[in-house]
């Protein structure tokens, strides 16, 4: 087949250019003779001699572009990254970008459209559980392939998602266990927006504090999405005094449940408080005076100390503004395309059976990944590590407690 | 005793309590007072009200950033100045949006609905191209942070505190408008007969733009002041409009009275639920009761003369 090079405009470029773009395309036309395109896409999936396609599908616009921006940037940059280095299989990665639009039925609309009428190789993309769960029947039925970012509530695990965030076990059991070792706490306020995630997770949380733990929950309260106002709850947590306060409020009513807070006097001189919702991006929206001294738990924060980290943040600074912060799920999202690339190579293929079965074999790794090392489990989750950060007035993190690497249990016994 | 607490304690809870309570009624006021204006004068339904609010919560923003880059000394007192600027900006604004578009469709009250939507939509694509999709907040001066203690066990907040100052001030001074100042007489009349107030030589044009402009201009103040208790992103108009809607229709359309009595029934019954039953329940028994009530009472608690 022709590669999509033409000699004759080149001829009108300089002779450096000349020379460059023939060896350029003669180290493409290498690359797809020893691997001509035939072979390694069975499936007619959007694959050239010299391209593949790829889809990212977050919100653009709507409530969940706050959260989304950030995966969709990390995922740019890593395809950059990618291509950089000579793409995968001699092929550079194009990307066809859809917005989600906060909106789940569009989701699976966008999914659909990326697989039939785009054919690409893989989606990286979604954010909340429920556009996933949207996207995920669309995925199944045209064995797509879809990674996904977000640290998210477990129970569930399909052939065509591999999961690049930690699922609740991961995230949770082991940020308790450290606060009631290192602080000693006996009673647990849990506190979450009130939506599949944070009542998920409150579950796993209430039994691992009942049972293993021995501690006592004082109380569980959820509060609409969007929801503003805390004088009430704040009030209630005061009646009820306990050691640790356990919140996953989300999006907007997260600002405001901090700031109220702090206004109420209740700040980490006199309270314990962790959550499972607060990354380097909330921060921005909450802001590092209001947070001071309080807990998160999560797999990743951009103030980790070592060499693979200060590359990617300084990368993605490069590319997307000094100004850019980076949380749990922008470096999350960052790992797919490099997990994508880690099968494709092994498999040997773009087929997405292939490049399933390859991600199954329990052997892709990335050593370059800023959060330290992952591995991705035959269960599509990766291992884990989990930290716990303390949040800083500069809306920085400091690491105060790392885990061993935790395996993935998408589906735990006893929790459920 | 009581559950192992003391007599003190539970006074203190309760004092707070009472203040959450407040706290509430003076947001859900701010909110819904630059609405009430408009749709009670001019039977305009803004659904772009949330949006001037973020306007004005943009406005301070801005300004907090530029005064820390700049003038770090005058970082205390910026708050001040920005919720006037920004009372201007949202007014601006309205000006612009009434000149532009509502003026056009004052014959046509269910077209205004649509244009207006329309409008929230196309502001709300403005300040995500401008500011960013991300949420923002002002960094506060410190006297709006924290907490007042006139005991050891009562905490109340001083944001909370003032958002209540401030819209007890603005109340007043919208009420003086209205009811005390010369324009306030051209309004109320051009609501009342608006062929008449223009042959006796009131230009009911311009009642109607700065009307408009006013309800705007304090839906700007009503955003800066929540920077305070809440962040600021391009679709946080969305999270008030909602609550707003509620407490105007329930007041009655057209009675700033009826308002401000609704504003604190809806406030109270909340907090008061809250503090019993889980969040999500409180609002759904508080919305029950008020579609209950104005299944009997459709004109809202204080009805009064509406323009035909």
């Amino acid at each position: 087949m022709m590669t999509k090079h033409n000699p004759f405009r080149c001829a009108r470029t300089t002779l450096m250019t000349l020379v460059a773009s023939v060896s350029v395309s003669l180290a493409l036309t290498a690359n797809a003779a020893s691997l001509p395109t035939a072979e390694i896409n069975t499936t007619g999936l959007a694959i050239t001699d010299d391209t593949v396609t790829v889809g990212i599908l977050h919100s653009l616009t709507g409530t969940m572009a706050i959260s989304e921006t950030g995966a969709q940037e990390a995922e740019k940059l890593a395809i950059k990254q990618i291509n950089d280095m000579g793409g995968i299989l001699g092929r550079k990665i194009e990307i066809i970008q859809e917005d989600g639009a906060s909106d789940w039925p569009t989701f699976a609309e966008k999914s659909r459209k990326l697989l039939v009428r785009d054919k690409v190789a893989a989606v990286f993309g979604c954010w909340t559980s429920a556009s996933r769960k949207a996207a995920l029947p669309v995925f199944e039925k045209e064995n797509g392939l879809l990674y996904y970012p977000t640290f998210y509530e477990g129970l569930e695990q399909s052939k065509n998602v591999i999961y690049t965030g930690q699922e609740a076990t991961q995230q949770i059991l082991d940020g308790l266990n450290w606060v009631a070792k290192e602080k000693k706490a006996k009673t647990y306020y849990l506190i979450g927006s009130d939506y599949i995630w944070p009542r998920t997770s409150m579950k796993i949380a209430r039994k691992h504090i009942e049972n293993v733990l021995g501690g006592k929950v004082v109380g569980e309260q959820y509060k609409p999405l969007g929801d503003t106002q805390f004088g009430s709850v704040i009030n209630k947590i005061r009646l009820k005094k306990p050691d640790v306060i356990y919140a996953a409020v989300v999006g907007g009513s997260n600002v405001a449940w901090f700031k109220q807070l702090k206004a109420a006097g209740i700040t980490s001189k006199k309270q314990t408080l962790l959550t499972i919702s607060v990354t380097e991006d909330e921060v921005l929206g909450i802001g590092g005076e209001n947070l001071e001294g309080f807990y998160s738990i999560m797999k990743y924060f951009q103030s980790q100390d070592n060499e693979n980290n200060k590359a990617f943040v300084a990368a993605f600074k490069e590319m997307w503004g000094e100004d850019s912060v980076i949380g749990d799920v922008t470096q999350a999202a960052y790992l797919g395309p490099w997990l994508w690339k880690a099968a494709v190579e092994k498999a040997g293929s773009f087929d997405v059976d292939k490049v399933v079965e390859a991600s199954e074999t329990g052997e892709i790794e990335l050593t370059t990944a800023p959060e330290g090392y992952v591995k991705l489990h035959p269960n599509h989750h990766l291992w884990s590590v989990a930290r716990v950060g303390r949040w800083n007035k500069d809306g920085q993190a400091t690491v105060v407690y790392e885990s061993e690497l935790i395996e993935p249990d998408p589906f735990p016994a006893g929790y459920q | 005793m009581l559950g192992g607490y003391t007599y003190g304690e539970l006074g203190s809870i309760l004092a707070m309590q009472g203040f959450a309570g407040f706290s509430l009624f003076s947001v859900l006021l701010l909110m819904a007072l630059g609405l009430a204006i408009i749709f009670g004068q001019m039977g305009v339904i803004n659904m772009a009200h949330g949006e001037f609010m973020a306007a004005g919560a943009y406005t301070t923003y801005l300004i907090a950033t530029l005064t820390e880059q700049y003038f770090p000394a005058f970082m205390p007192y910026y708050f001040v100045f920005a919720i006037v600027v920004a009372f201007f900006v949202a007014g601006a604004l309205g000006y612009l949006a009434e000149f532009a578009l509502i003026r056009h469709l004052y014959k046509r009250p269910l077209d205004t609905l649509l244009a207006t939507w329309g409008l929230s939509l196309i502001m709300q694509q403005s300040y995500r191209s401008i500011f960013g999709a991300r949420e923002v907040s002002p960094t506060l001066p410190e006297w709006l942070l924290g907490s007042y203690q006139p005991t050891d066990t009562i905490d109340i907040p001083l944001n909370g505190m003032f958002v209540l100052v401030l819209t007890a001030v603005v109340t007043f001074a919208v009420f003086y408008l209205m009811f005390k100042s010369r324009w306030g007489l051209r309004v109320r009349a051009t609501t009342q007969n608006r062929v008449m107030s223009g042959a006796v030589g009131i230009n009911t044009n311009k009642v109607d733009r700065y009307t408009f402009a006013l309800g705007c201009g304090i839906a700007g103040i009503a955003g800066a002041a929540f920077t305070t208790i809440a962040s600021t992103g391009p679709t946080t108009g969305t999270l008030y409009i909602v609550d707003t809607f509620m407490v105007v229709v329930f007041g009655g359309a057209a009675s700033l009275f009826g308002t401000i009595a609704s504003a604190f029934s809806i406030a109270q019954a909340q907090s008061i639920l809250e503090f019993f039953i889980s969040g999500s329940m409180a609002k759904v028994y508080t919305l029950v009761t008020l579609v209950l009530i104005l299944m009997f009472k459709p004109e809202g608690l204080f009805a009064s003369k509406v323009r035909r």
